[in-house]
């Protein structure tokens, strides 16, 4: 009986470093065995999928890169099934990006999806990067009343007169609808107060799990819909997939729902291995 | 009386703010606009303050390698890495004409930025799921009521947010829909969650709204260094 | 030998007729007149184009609108809108897409009038374009708005908030003795400087990692200005890594304050306050190592934090300093409550100050923030409350109260 005690007395005061490799196996086993896991939609990201099949061809879209690398596994797959859907279903999508390291990610879904996708898509026609610009909030004030005083330019330094999928475009509200990939300030939140709710212009994205509840109260009113972290891209993923098989080979969220599925019954066992310690321990000591 | 280094910003704290809250109701001319003309001025300061910040990062730097401080190599490696990456970025190696993006393909900044920056930013952000995990281990026991109803919704949610909670509990009729783990978890984040998230939001936005007030009156310098008394 | 030739031309004969006879229906065909002619596509004009004042603005819009039918099995590839001054002299101001219907024409002066004229321009395949016209718009002048009247519900709901937040100040600016209930962490800061000094350690306090612009960045300054003053007091070593230059050069105005007003100006140096990077996770590697290898006694976080929080109180936890957080990020608050001994929540972040100082005016706003909490219960109230009785009644004048409180609480009126 003592032993057994003293086991629960070791587990209650474990050095923090085994927990860790426990989180280190738990992820890295099923990412190195690359099993996929199914992920049911929820309604919040149905929401999304169904407004981009409502929007007729030639809508104008928005889609703001506002994260950086570190978020990359959570906020890529959300950007890059977005983009794909949006111009599977014919639509001008325009990217940019509010924070700086955002300007490198766009380039990665042209790279990854849209120009091995879209062979016939023409440049600066069907789609464009903008890049970054400075200002955070400001600059989506600026941009909501004059979005060509800020933007002069796209991404590499070109006119921005000479593309003919600019020349619609005068204010944010020139918009069908915006798109927000974020993992901080400023991201979709600011992008709902700031612009969607302002000027009625359908505004929805994706978020991480950390931020996501921050963005419920915003749904459905002021946000249509919200992809939150890994299972939320996931969702929306399966989604694009089912209707679009062709995406299967792109999908990245799907594959590291395995790795977050462990890691999570990891965690629930370390939870509950400390309350048993907690309150044998306690029995104990009283 | 405040000295005359403090009136000075405190004018111009009230007089901008009080255009800004202005601003909100008039939509005459010269209010709309004031807020981006006024967003343009911080970044341009933010701009010239960058060079501040450099260079007080150097001194401190500098001054523990010139004195061979305790732990003073890792002052020179940060030394050279910002000198380094300054270097790269502000004459462009690599680029093809002046012209060209920093961070264009093809430039040594970039690869620097993809090679270097990316995979560190990465790692340190990754160290959250191995935090996450030894917090939740220290704090989530079960001491009190309340401690024991936050353990189980956050079982419920970490259960959902994952293909298991869909598998474990899809065999329940539909009339016992609502105990589905994806539902209750759903139930779990946007009613009490909601509800709780949305009472701390007003408090805080009451409490920048009080704050801000202060500010533009004048009535709060501790920012400026105390109140005077 | 006159057999095969005779063979020959029949085969070739018979070859030429198959090879003929197609082509030959074909130019039948080809000469044959149409029995219907085809009709060209309808290309209809745009109807009702109407100009108007866009309300509440500066003056310097005009809202041009007009109607059109959807569903055209060729629509037309957009629209052009004219602009006509008084003088009669027109000019063409944009191409819009098919699909609007609505222009804000922000080019105009104000009280001058304008009127528009919209035309569908249609393209056929041959890349042929035909512009088909409405009818010039009735005349329409921009005028200056001074107030604007969609935002009246703001404006009370502001003007209540400011009444109660300032009337209380002045209340207690009076000599009215105004109390406050304890803070236990913002009590505990103290007792963590005042450990720190036993232990001979430094205390790190960091500010958060954003910038001036936000209220907390200040929230976290009023807070060091206290910290300081203990610090000072006790001759223990403060530690202030900031993100952001501004917030060094306003956090290190706050310290050399707080040293000068302690009386130990001699305590002070410009390198407490230092900047590290504005980039997020370098900010955190460097504190991290700050933490590990100079193990301070005492880490306060007052300010805006984003994922770094849990990395920065886990570290702080591991090397067993005493953590006080405070921040009014509502995703961030979890991970400090898990990992600190105290956090301040949201509000308290911004009673802590005066808290702290014991102003009686700051105490006073905290009694205004009050009543505004106590408009939001009420109107929470209401309008949930309303709204049931009208969902069970089934409308009527419920409804109306019920669309008015809900209308009251939007964004515009």
């Amino acid at each position: 009986m003592s032993n057994q005690t003293s086991f629960w007395e070791k587990i209650s005061r474990i050095d923090r470093r085994w927990i860790f490799l426990t989180i280190a196996i738990t992820v890295s086993v099923p990412m190195i065995l690359g099993v996929d896991f199914a992920a049911v939609p929820s309604p919040m990201v149905e929401d999304i999928f169904h407004r981009i099949e409502q929007l007729p061809a030639g809508s104008r879209v928005l889609l703001s890169y506002d994260y950086g690398p570190s978020t990359v596994p959570e906020n890529q797959p959300m950007a890059d099934a977005l983009a794909y859907h949006l111009l599977k279903r014919g639509c001008k999508v325009y990217m940019m990006a509010v924070w700086a390291t955002g300007e490198r990610q766009a380039t990665v879904t042209m790279e990854r999806v849209v120009i091995p996708s879209f062979p016939k898509a023409v440049y600066g026609d069907d789609y464009i990067d903008l890049g970054y610009k400075a200002g955070n909030t400001g600059l989506m004030n600026l941009l909501f009343t004059n979005f060509k005083r800020m933007y002069t330019t796209d991404r590499t330094g070109k006119d921005i007169e000479s593309f003919p999928m600019m020349q619609q475009i005068e204010s944010l509200r020139s918009f069908n609808m915006i798109f927000s990939i974020s993992s901080g300030q400023p991201g979709l939140k600011e992008w709902v107060q700031f612009v969607g709710d302002r000027g009625k212009i359908p505004t929805s994205g994706g978020v991480t799990a950390v931020q996501a509840t921050e963005l419920y109260p915003y749904y459905p009113r002021q946000m249509f819909g919200l992809m939150a972290g890994l299972q939320g891209a996931a969702e929306f993923e399966s989604m694009v997939i089912e209707k679009y098989p062709e995406y299967a080979p792109m999908r990245t969220a799907l594959r590291k729902m395995a790795p977050q599925t462990v890691a999570h019954i990891a965690i629930i066992v370390l939870v509950v291995l400390g309350n048993i310690a907690y309150f044998t321990t306690r029995k104990r000591g009283k | 009386m405040p000295s005359m280094k403090k009136m000075v910003p405190l004018f111009i704290t009230f007089i901008s703010g009080a255009m800004l809250i202005l601003a909100l109701f008039v939509p005459a001319p010269p209010f709309p606009g004031l807020e981006e003309e006024f967003s343009i001025w911080f970044d341009l300061i933010a701009v010239f303050s960058f060079l501040l910040g450099g260079g007080n990062l150097l001194r401190v730097h500098l001054k523990k390698v010139a004195r061979q401080e305790r732990d003073w190599m890792f002052s020179l490696v940060t030394v050279l890495g910002f000198m380094l990456m300054l270097f790269l970025g502000l004459f462009k190696i690599g680029a093809n004409d002046w012209s060209a993006n920093y961070l264009a393909s093809g430039t040594a900044f970039k690869w620097m930025y993809d090679a270097v920056f990316v995979p560190l930013q990465a790692t340190i952000f990754s160290l959250l799921a191995f935090f996450v995990a030894s917090a939740a281990f220290r704090a989530f026991r079960a001491k009190t009521r309340e401690a024991t109803i936050l353990l189980i919704a956050a079982f419920i949610i970490l259960i959902g947010r994952t293909p298991i909670g869909v598998m474990m509990t899809s065999w329940l009729p539909k009339s016992l829909e609502f105990f589905h783990i994806p539902n209750l978890s759903g139930w779990i984040l946007s009613v009490p969650n909601m509800a709780g998230q949305r009472a701390v939001m007003i408090g805080i936005a009451l409490g920048i709204i009080s704050t801000s007030l202060k500010m533009i009156l004048g009535i709060e310098r501790s920012w400026l260094g105390g109140n005077d008394k | 030998m006159k057999t095969p030739r005779f063979l020959l031309t029949s085969v070739s004969m018979l070859l030429l007729f198959l090879f003929l006879t197609p082509l030959l229906c074909f130019a039948q065909t080809e000469s044959t007149p149409p029995i219907v002619p085809p009709t060209p596509p309808p290309m209809p004009a745009p109807l009702e184009v109407a100009a108007s004042d866009v309300p509440n603005d500066g003056g310097s819009a005009i809202r041009v609108s007009w109607q059109f039918p959807n569903e055209l099995e060729y629509p037309p590839v957009g629209f052009e809108i004219f602009r006509y001054e008084q003088d009669g002299s027109n000019q063409s101001i944009v191409k819009v897409q098919s699909l609007v219907r609505e222009y804000i024409d922000t080019g105009v002066t104000n009280k001058l009038p304008y009127s528009y004229r919209v035309q569908a321009i249609y393209r056929d395949s041959t890349g042929r374009e035909t512009a088909v016209s409405a009818e010039q718009s009735q005349p329409a002048s921009a005028h200056i708005t001074f107030f604007d009247f969609t935002k009246i519900n703001l404006a009370i709901i502001t003007l209540i908030l400011l009444g109660a937040i300032l009337g209380y100040i002045f209340y207690a600016g009076r000599g009215k003795e105004m109390t406050i209930r304890k803070i236990a962490g913002v009590a505990a800061i103290e007792e963590a400087v005042g450990r720190s000094t036993e232990m001979g350690k430094p205390v790190l306090f960091v500010p958060g990692t954003q910038d001036m612009d936000n209220v907390q960045t200040i929230a976290g300054l009023t807070i060091l200005a206290s910290v300081a003053r203990m610090t000072a007091k006790y001759e223990a070593r403060l530690d202030v890594p900031v993100s952001r230059s501004i917030t060094m050069s306003t956090g290190r105005e706050t310290v050399h304050e707080a040293y000068l007003a302690s009386g130990r100006p001699d305590l002070y140096s410009d390198d407490i306050v230092h900047y590290i990077t504005d980039e997020q996770f370098g900010f955190v590697a460097a504190i991290d190592g700050i933490m590990v290898r100079d193990k301070p006694a005492a880490c306060i976080y007052m300010g805006a934090f984003f994922a770094e929080s849990l990395i920065l109180a886990e570290t702080g936890n591991g090397i067993g300093a005493i953590q006080i957080a405070g921040t009014a990020m509502p995703t961030q608050l979890p991970f400090f409550v898990a990992a600190c001994d105290y956090t301040l929540i949201g509000e308290e972040l911004f009673a802590a100050s005066a808290y702290l100082s014991g102003d009686q005016r700051a105490i006073g706003s905290l009694k205004g923030q009050d009543v505004g909490k106590a408009v939001a219960m009420l109107l929470i109230l209401f309008t949930s409350l309303a709204g049931t009785v009208a969902a069970v009644t089934g409308g009527g004048a419920m409804e109306k109260v019920y669309q008015f409180l809900w209308r009251l609480t939007a964004a515009s009126f």
